[in-house]
């Protein structure tokens, strides 16, 4: 026999303990080892309370779908490499966009069923009813309106994530170039101001909203269909409109709004549950995304709506030229260096040199050399995305020092190593007040005696900014694949 | 080819150019060794240690001379040695050719190659043979030891059951290398430690060491990156403003260590007489600038002197000297780097490359003519630095008001946010249903939650954050499971779905999260 509904809000409230436990363990990297199980135990309990809840059929179709969605994620999360990371969250996110839209969709058709069954003069225990269905069933006139905002706000959020983290998936997979890029209408050069660019968000978002206003007073569900379509378009239109270089905070603030979707639909269905874990996640995602923000100097308007914000004159001409250097000159530093800072960029993760990286730390430190790792906050395309990678390749997390522990140190250094970074080791950013990254903290890495770029080749960098820094007289341009230099680089060490 | 080193003929030298452990190396490079009997004894290296690494030990000076192709000393050649040297031989040593230009063109006279270890171009790859700083290093070193000798006290403050030390303030002007070098040895000792020089960037480079940077706040301050890094003379009026900063510090120091040197030049007068008189008595001062006349006059060159006041003040020109099997190790080290560099082939064959900027700058003479002074290094030694203003620092009182203006903006806003947040809540509240509200304490409370908790979160694991968000964002399983029993088709079909991709989002995202974790592990 199904349990009352008493023990089933208790699971809840457990499950909700479990999940502020989990995210708060992450504080540190011994107690978060202990914090995912808070959060696997507390989903647990959350999805068994309320399989065996009241109101619920169909077992054996849930069974199935939760048995092959798990196996589906399982695979997926086995197979999936980690410098992958970041388009994997935002394809998953895009999940949790989805599902929502599909949830507020059915509870209007229910809504819409009930409706009908109540004019048919039924009485509640006539007819077979869900938990929600028996919600619906006791509502009032307000309560109704109110769940159709409610209804609206689920399928619109949930739509914007669908697509925005369908687009980030492309982007950060490489399955669309990363370059800002917005429609134009009408198509052929003279685009008109008005119904391109950000202009057709706002004409998309009124569309919305009037869309909305109909459903209130009654319109059926094709209003709904069509948000969810129009809103869908917005998400697309978003993303595809912020350069790659901003992935980092577009996909936490997915995240964000996949919370925001969820705790809408918490509403629409009375549900504590998913408001607390929805509204969980949507703050955390959007102070994340503000703790990245503050990190890059940026506005989060002016992230979120794409392009880098007002700038102002020309940016400052760079002099000098590029030296190379070949793996042998790198080699011969190396070995006269006592102490050397590695700083890993995007580069690194593209070309998969992590274990290189690793191996070439453990060679020098065998050396009794003084080896240490810079980590930008924003290096890479997702928040902490270089340690992620570090640590795959077993380098010890107590060496991979934040930019603000470490800036301090960078002038007593011998050789700074940049493996396929850009922009977070660029001297514009303080020197060049008209420079698009003005006043974002960089690396200081020019303050250190050598300073080795290991580099594709001669282009800039994802936000397409020229960097002084290649050209300073300290500087040697090691070009090529990360791992390729890297390899030849550990061959010559021997 | 032939290396060979001889001993020093100078009194107060106990360095030599070759040690046991260098000699190893060079012989690596395909060179045999040789060395004068006797030459290490006194930096504690004995002929059998030589001849245990490989060093054929010769009776005197002449046969190594007359052995070598290459050979290595310390101090600047005597005249008869000079006279030893034939044609094509090389010679390593400190030279100074500014001072030494006949004994310069007897050299070049006699066809012999001489490399100039005090000429040797402050580029960053030439560091491994810069001599000059390894030296300094030593000396300020010592500076510091010998100050400690001849003081009283302690350097570091202490309270005892016998009483309360003060600790031992030191002001040490100059910031080369021997001027960091002492900055560190008296911090690390526990003195109170203030330096001046007259380069302002190299500010920095003090307060790194530990010491508190004594700023002058004139108009006119140098740049050192024109002159390889080196000081320049400064203006009278400049002069004028340095010395009244120091007659200020005079009453309160009890160490004094001068390093102010001027390339080529007699060293600037820096600590007056006056200022000498206006000290404790007790006090120290090493002056090791004495060589080139002293930073202070009262100095006696080599010697170490007590004023009438009681100051005792340090002339020893030889302080490297005074550490001689450091000194050596190091000194043989740099001539061993420049070996290295002169045999490219490691095949024991030198090769003086005129073309390469380093032996280029170090050769004062090469196949009879005379190559000093060299033409300016294709790489220049240090970026010019920006001129930077430190900024002044702020009052108590400034401090406070800043503070306290803060602490009243932030609770404007935040008193703001609430009754904003409060009204629009009211409103709300006025016309929602308490169902709704309900939901909505819970939702609030919710938000607040997450906010604290994120806050704590470290950068390095935001990644994972972001992975266990997006997992537990999979709880809109639960409202799709909610719905799933209801009759209509579609409705079931759309659950189904949403049940399926949310659960796929919940193990993919836990699992990948805890992979993540998995792999943090410390060293």
């Amino acid at each position: 026999m199904a349990p009352g509904i008493g023990l089933q809000a208790a699971a809840y409230i457990v499950a909700s303990i479990l999940f502020i436990l989990s995210l708060g363990g992450l504080k540190d990297q011994e107690s978060a080892k202990r914090a995912i199980w808070y959060g696997i135990a507390g989903m647990a309990l959350a999805v068994i309370a309320t399989v065996f809840g009241p109101g619920v059929q169909n077992g054996i179709l849930i069974v199935i779908a939760i048995a092959a969605g798990s196996f589906a994620g399982w695979y997926i999360a086995g197979k999936v490499q980690m410098t992958e990371m970041p388009q994997l969250v935002a394809a998953l996110h895009s999940f949790v966009g989805l599902a929502a839209v599909f949830i507020g969709l059915n509870a209007d058709i229910m809504l819409g069923t009930v409706n009908a069954l109540r004019a048919s003069g039924l009485t509640p225990g006539e007819v077979s009813l869900t938990g929600f269905g028996e919600l619906l069933w006791a509502k009032t006139y307000v309560e109704v309106n109110i769940l159709r905002v409610e209804v609206f706000l689920g399928i619109f959020i949930g739509a914007i994530t669908f697509t925005g983290s369908v687009v980030a998936f492309a982007k950060l997979s490489g399955r669309v170039d990363g370059k800002p890029r917005q429609l134009a209408l009408p198509p052929g050069g003279n685009a008109n101001p008005y119904i391109s660019g950000h202009w057709l968000n706002v004409w998309a978002l009124a569309a919305c909203v009037l869309l909305g206003l109909a459903y209130f007073t009654g319109a059926g569900l094709w209003t709904m269909l069509l948000v969810a379509l129009i809103a869908g378009f917005i998400g697309w239109h978003l993303i595809m409109g912020i350069g790659g270089a901003d992935m980092p905070v577009v996909v936490s603030m997915l995240n964000s709004y996949s919370g925001w979707a969820a705790a809408a639909i918490g509403f629409t269905l009375g549900n504590d549950l998913l408001i607390v874990t929805g509204a969980l996640v949507g703050s955390s995602g959007a102070i994340l995304s503000y703790i990245m923000c503050r990190a890059m100097n940026r506005n989060f308007v002016s992230v979120i709506l794409g392009g880098w914000g007002g700038t102002s004159g020309p940016a400052m001409a760079v002099e000098g030229e590029q030296v190379a250097i070949d793996a042998a000159g790198v080699a011969s530093a190396l070995e006269d260096a006592d102490s050397v800072v590695i700083v890993p960029g995007y580069g690194m993760a593209v070309a998969q040199a992590q274990q290189s990286v690793s191996e070439l730390v453990r060679r020098l430190r065998a050396d009794g050399k003084t080896v240490r790792f810079a980590i930008h906050p924003v290096a890479g395309r997702l928040p902490g995305h270089m340690n992620v990678l570090l640590a795959e390749a077993k380098v010890p997390y107590d060496i991979v020092l934040e930019m603000d522990e470490i800036n301090d140190d960078l002038p007593d250094t011998d050789v700074v190593i940049v493996i396929g970074s850009n922009d977070i080791v660029n001297p514009a950013a303080q020197d060049d007040p008209n420079s698009p990254i003005a006043g974002m903290p960089v690396l200081e890495v020019w303050k250190a005696k050598q300073v080795f770029v290991s580099k594709r080749g001669q282009g800039t960098g994802y936000s397409g900014i020229e960097n002084p820094l290649f050209y300073k007289e300290n500087t040697r341009m090691f070009y090529g694949d990360a791992k390729a230099s890297l390899d030849a680089l550990l061959a010559q060490l021997g | 080819m032939t290396f060979g080193a001889i001993a020093e003929r100078a009194e107060d030298e106990a360095r030599v150019a070759m040690t046991p452990a260098s000699a190893e190396q060079i012989r690596k490079l395909g060179h045999d060794c040789v060395i004068e009997a006797g030459a290490g004894r006194r930096a504690g290296f004995d002929d059998d240690a030589y001849r245990t690494a490989g060093v054929e030990v010769l009776p005197d000076a002449a046969a190594v001379l007359a052995r070598a192709d290459v050979v290595a000393k310390v101090r600047p050649p005597t005249e008869a040695e000079m006279d030893m040297l034939r044609e094509g031989q090389t010679l390593i040593a400190f030279f100074y050719p500014a001072e030494n230009e006949a004994l310069m063109k007897r050299a070049a006279e006699r066809g012999a190659t001489v490399l100039a270890m005090d000429m040797v171009p402050r580029i960053s790859r030439a560091q491994k043979m810069d001599a000059l700083s390894s030296m300094a290093n030593i000396a300020g070193y010592r500076a510091v030891i010998e100050a400690g000798a001849n003081f009283g006290r302690f350097f570091t403050g202490q309270v005892t059951a016998a009483g309360k030390v003060p600790p031992a303030e030191v002001l040490v002007v100059g910031a080369g290398v021997a001027g960091l070098a002492a900055i560190g040895t008296a911090t690390s000792l526990g003195a109170i430690v203030r330096a001046f020089d007259v380069r302002p960037e190299v500010a920095e480079q003090i307060e790194s060491m530990g010491a508190e940077f004594l700023f002058l706040d004139f108009e006119d301050n140098q740049d050192g990156s024109g002159t390889g890094g080196y000081a320049a003379p400064s203006s009278p009026e400049f002069r004028e403003a340095q010395l009244k900063l120091f007659r200020e510090q005079a009453p309160e120091v009890d160490i004094v260590i001068t390093t102010a040197l001027i390339p080529n030049r007699e060293a600037p007068e820096l600590w007056t007489a006056d200022m000498v008189a206006a000290m404790k008595p007790g006090s120290v001062i090493v002056d090791l600038a004495a060589e080139k006349g002293g930073n202070c006059k009262l100095t006696v060159k080599g010697e170490k002197i007590v004023t009438d006041n009681g100051v005792t003040i340090i002339g020893y020109t030889d302080f490297p000297s005074r550490m001689a099997a450091q000194a050596s190790t190091l000194y043989s080290n740099n001539v061993r780097h420049m070996m290295a560099d002169l045999t490219p082939g490691k095949d024991g064959t030198v090769v003086q490359n005129m073309d390469d900027d380093v032996i280029r700058g170090a050769t004062i003479a090469h196949e009879g003519a005379v190559t000093w002074p060299p033409p300016k290094p294709k790489v220049a030694a240090i970026a010019a630095a920006p001129r930077k203003a430190k900024p002044r620092d702020p009052t108590p009182e400034e401090k406070r008001a800043h503070e306290v203006a803060t602490f009243r903006a932030a609770t404007k806003r935040q008193v703001t946010l609430l009754v904003v947040g409060a009204v629009l809540l009211m409103i709300v509240g006025n016309y929602a249903p308490p169902s709704f509200m309900s939901h909505l304490i819970v939702f609030a409370l919710a938000c607040f939650v997450g906010f604290q908790v994120i806050w704590g979160v470290s950068h390095s694991l935001h990644t994972p954050l972001m992975a266990v968000t997006n997992a537990i964002s999979g709880i809109i399983i639960v409202g799709a499971l909610l719905q799933i029993g209801a009759g209509n088709f579609w409705v079931v079909l759309l659950s189904l779905i949403a049940v399926l991709i949310a659960s796929i989002n919940i193990v993919g995202g836990f699992l990948v999260t805890r992979r993540m974790l998995a792999m943090f592990q410390k060293s």
